[in-house]
């Protein structure tokens, strides 16, 4: 080490931090140029094609669309639904939050698995699965819900509860319960402790966990179209109609436009929220977590009601699928190796799982490839306030591609991804770059907090030591950050596997992935293709719940929280 | 003198405020010297500086003559060890330890167990850094930092986390280990004791700016300022003619510590008691002497005093400092 000198010449008076700058342009640079190219320039061609009419911006449309009665009314839906799936969401995830990361009791582990499920659940199959749930003959039939706006909601509330209590929980968990045991000794009732000391804490957790949910409700897609039938919609399902039934694309760019403005503002407030949480100081779980008492109670019963709730539809989905024409079987599994009657598909189903298994391996890799460097860049807390504010917009950028709709990203990609120097429009590694561009998010939210965390003293110690900046990247941020990569990994594997919005757009009829198969199949009921949907969606879930199990195992808390 | 490293006119500005101002500093070859400080002073700034950690906004830093300004952070040679030592936590002790000998492609195993015997922990090579006390993950930061013989040593307030008697303990040892190592190094703090025990020279740094440098016993005996003699503990200070009036060889204003006020019995000199409060060897008091004015002043546990209680008291030179 000794006798390494440098002499410089020319006098350095002014010295950028070392290589600071280089590693937030290479780092940032990949991020910025995936998310520009495949994700800012179709949504913009997408969005301006609608808006340019004869060579000239023509924003009268606006006025338009947005009179349309039809238009304001899927708005108003659209708002209120996500508006009241988030407070029920809340309102439900609170006491389970409580439940599965602030007591501690034998099960836990599983429970919290089982909670977190639907969320990676593909669209298709929840969809196929609240059907089998609720129509004539169903387990819930009697109801009558089949179609209803209660069936949507629940639907809607079954996907996202896992975020509220995620988000929520680890943020709970890492609460020192000492503030709530000073404000007991200090005279405060138990409700008095849980509004001025507990809530005012969790608060900024709630408001971006429920700015999130407000977010995926907003913009569902597969769920709101199976269960929705013609009567509900979302502005989502509104902009797939006007592009592919009626070649509106003026009134599906408005929409777009509408609802980015929409998604913009909800990001903002998440991220604000975000940023209020990073200042509180956290302890370890085992410091914070207790036995169950008997006050406990209320707060179980909702757990355990809302659990039954969630295994339900799995539940009614596995059985139907294993109900055939003459009896009990497994006659809907073996007919998977077939494309169905009235040869629905062109190959068979197991084929297609084959294509969603690479694909998602594909997507897999430039997800974790891109959110990796991006959280690697964000993570640092350069001394320049502008720098630092660049990396705050960058961060909020790349969680955008969770509320614009994956039909304007799908469609903008044929549009804009025709022509050189990106001609892609035949290649099969568009799909795979469009649920990467869904998955993004998820990664970033998954390893981000937990690079954040690293002191970043620790970072310079290694310097100092003699790591070279790479060997710091690998001796401390990689080797503390494995888990999360991990775990974001699989995350990213399971939210592929499960995408339709996009990949509906972008899949050709001899290479489908299995939730488009799916999808076709309930389109043509008949025969056996509605027990050969179900028997898909239970091998869909199945995987999907076997790469959740396995990841789950790293517990990684920052997984499914924002 | 052999100057090792040479800091000249460094300054280090965030957002436009100077946390460092214009500071020009040189440590000799196997040198301690303690920068010591107030809290927000600006001396881990400076040491953050010389480890090429912050941006200087203006100066130089040479090792032997060689410009180093602009030399990236790892090629430098040197080690930090800091408050928390900052242990990776996914590495045992040994590999913690070995982490720069790897760097540098250097058999560890021997090495390893040296320095844990230097630092007195043998044995503790196989133990997770999670399960140490943080007595004990000092001393293994303290192994790491030492492990690849730096040319120069940084410890950023590397006691300041412990309790008081471990403090003074590790403060021993790290003096015995710097000097028996013939390391060089240059050590910030804000607990003078801890400066004085472990550092040749002392640096005083108040306000972003070098006030005063030299060896304990000088910066003890004569301090810079009134500023500095306060941060040192000297917590009264008499104008010339009180001065004059207690110690008639004072040339100019003094500086007291409390001790330098000693309630006794049989001298001329007499106060009367403005407040009192109990400490570990006794009272500590504010006294109004008679014609000097309210000094800060001692007891034995012997005597119990109020408020109003007069009392005799005698000087004490050795507890004194004369100011510029």
């Amino acid at each position: 080490m000794g006798g390494d000198r440098h002499t410089v010449t020319a006098p350095a008076r002014v010295r950028p931090a070392p290589g600071t700058i280089l590693a937030i342009v290479l780092g940032a640079g990949l991020p910025l140029a995936f998310v520009g190219v495949f994700f800012a320039w179709p949504v913009g061609a997408m969005v301006l094609r609608g808006l340019v009419e004869n060579g000239a911006l023509d924003l009268g449309g606006f006025g338009e669309v947005l009179g349309r009665p039809r238009t304001l009314r899927l708005i108003g839906l659209t708002v209120g639904q996500a508006a009241l799936a988030s407070v029920i969401c809340v309102v439900l995830g609170l006491p389970i939050a409580h439940v599965l990361y602030r007591l501690r009791f034998r099960g836990q582990r599983m429970l919290r698995a089982l909670i977190v499920l639907p969320f990676v659940l593909p669209t298709v199959v929840v969809g196929v699965a609240f059907r089998t749930l609720l129509r004539k003959g169903g387990l819930l039939g009697p109801l009558e819900l089949d179609g209803t706006f209660a069936a949507i909601m629940l639907a809607l509330v079954f996907f996202n509860i896992a975020v509220v209590v995620r988000t929520v929980g680890s943020t709970w968990e890492g609460l020192d319960s000492r503030q709530e045991e000073a404000a007991r000794v200090l005279g405060a009732s138990p409700q008095r402790v849980w509004w001025t000391v507990t809530v005012p804490r969790l608060a900024p957790a709630i408001v971006s966990a429920a700015s999130i949910v407000f977010l995926f409700c907003s913009t569902a897609f597969g769920v709101v179209l199976v269960l929705g039938g013609t009567r509900f919609g979302t502005i989502e399902t509104e902009i797939y109609l006007l592009t592919t039934q009626f070649l509106d694309l003026r009134g599906a760019s408005v929409l777009s436009i509408t609802q980015l403005v929409v998604v913009v503002a909800v990001l903002l407030v998440a991220a604000r929220a975000r940023g209020r949480r990073t200042a509180q100081r956290r302890v370890a779980a085992a410091q914070s977590s207790r036995r169950p008492r008997r006050g406990d109670a209320p707060a179980i019963l909702v757990t355990l009601l809302v659990a039954a709730f969630l295994a339900l539809p799995i539940v009614a989905l596995v059985a139907r699928s294993l109900r055939t024409a003459d009896g009990w079987g497994i006659g809907n599994y073996l007919a998977l190796g077939g494309t169905g009657s009235r040869n629905a598909l062109v190959v068979p189903v197991w084929a297609a799982l084959g294509n969603s298994l690479a694909i998602a391996v594909q997507a897999t890799a430039i997800a974790l490839l891109i959110g990796l460097a991006a959280s690697l860049v964000i993570s640092r807390r350069p001394r320049s306030p502008g720098l630092r504010r660049a990396l705050t917009g960058f961060d909020g950028a790349l969680m955008l591609p969770l509320g614009v709709s994956a039909v304007t990203v799908g469609f903008g990609f044929l549009i804009t991804l025709n022509q050189p120097p990106f001609d892609l429009r035949s290649s099969p590694i568009l799909i795979p770059i469009a649920q990467a561009l869904v998955a993004l998010p998820l990664v970033v939210r998954t390893i981000l907090p937990v690079l954040t965390g690293i002191d970043s003293r620790m970072r310079e110690s290694a310097a100092v030591l003699g790591s070279p900046p790479w060997r710091v990247l690998r001796d401390v941020d990689l080797a503390i950050g494995w888990r999360p990569v991990v775990a974001a990994s699989g995350f990213a594997f399971a939210v592929a596997l499960g995408e339709f919005g996009a990949t509906s757009f972008l899949s050709r009829p001899d290479r489908p992935t299995l939730p488009v198969v799916i999808f076709r199949l309930i389109g043509l009921p008949g025969g056996d293709n509605l027990g050969m949907a179900l028997a898909a969606s239970v091998v869909l879930a199945a995987v999907t719940v076997g790469v959740i199990a396995l990841v789950e195992r790293l517990r990684v808390g920052t997984m499914g929280a924002f | 003198m052999d100057t090792a490293l040479r800091i000249d006119d460094l300054a280090v500005r965030f957002d436009g405020v100077a946390a460092v101002d214009g500071v020009s500093l040189d440590v000799a070859a196997g040198e301690v010297l303690g920068i010591l400080g107030p809290s927000g002073s600006g001396k881990s700034t400076l040491l953050r500086a010389v480890a090429g950690l912050e941006r200087l906004d203006s100066g130089r830093v040479s090792w032997h003559g060689a410009d180093i300004t602009a030399l990236a952070v790892h090629k430098r040679g040197f080690a930090l060890m800091f408050q928390d030592g900052q242990l990776f936590p996914h590495r045992s002790v040994a590999q913690n330890i070995a982490y720069a000998l790897r760097l540098a492609r250097t058999p560890a195993a021997a090495r390893v167990d040296e320095l844990l015997e230097l630092v007195g922990l043998p044995g503790f090579g196989g133990r997770r850094v999670t399960e140490l006390s943080g007595g004990e993950q000092q001393r293994v930061a303290l192994a790491r930092s030492l492990a690849a013989r730096p040319r120069l040593l940084l410890l950023d307030e590397p006691l300041s986390a412990l309790d008081r008697e471990l403090r003074e303990r590790l403060a021993g040892d790290l003096r015995r280990i710097l000097v028996d190592t013939g390391t060089t190094a240059v050590f910030v703090t804000h607990d003078q004791d801890e400066a004085f025990a472990v550092s040749d020279r002392v640096a005083v740094m108040m306000g972003a700016r070098l006030q005063q440098v030299g060896t304990p016993s000088d910066v003890w005996r004569h301090p810079a300022s009134e500023q500095v003699a306060r941060f040192l503990g000297y917590t009264t200070v008499l104008d010339a003619a009180s001065s004059r009036a207690l110690d008639p060889r004072a040339a100019g204003r003094i500086a007291l510590r409390p001790s330098a006020v000693r309630v006794a019995d049989g001298t001329p000199l007499t106060a009367t008691v403005v407040h009192s409060t109990h400490s570990v060897d006794g009272w500590r008091l504010r006294l109004l002497v008679d014609s000097l004015g309210e000094v800060d002043a001692v007891a034995g546990p012997q005597h119990p005093l109020a408020p109003g209680d007069r009392v005799a008291v005698r000087y004490d030179r050795a507890a004194m400092a004369e100011l510029p």
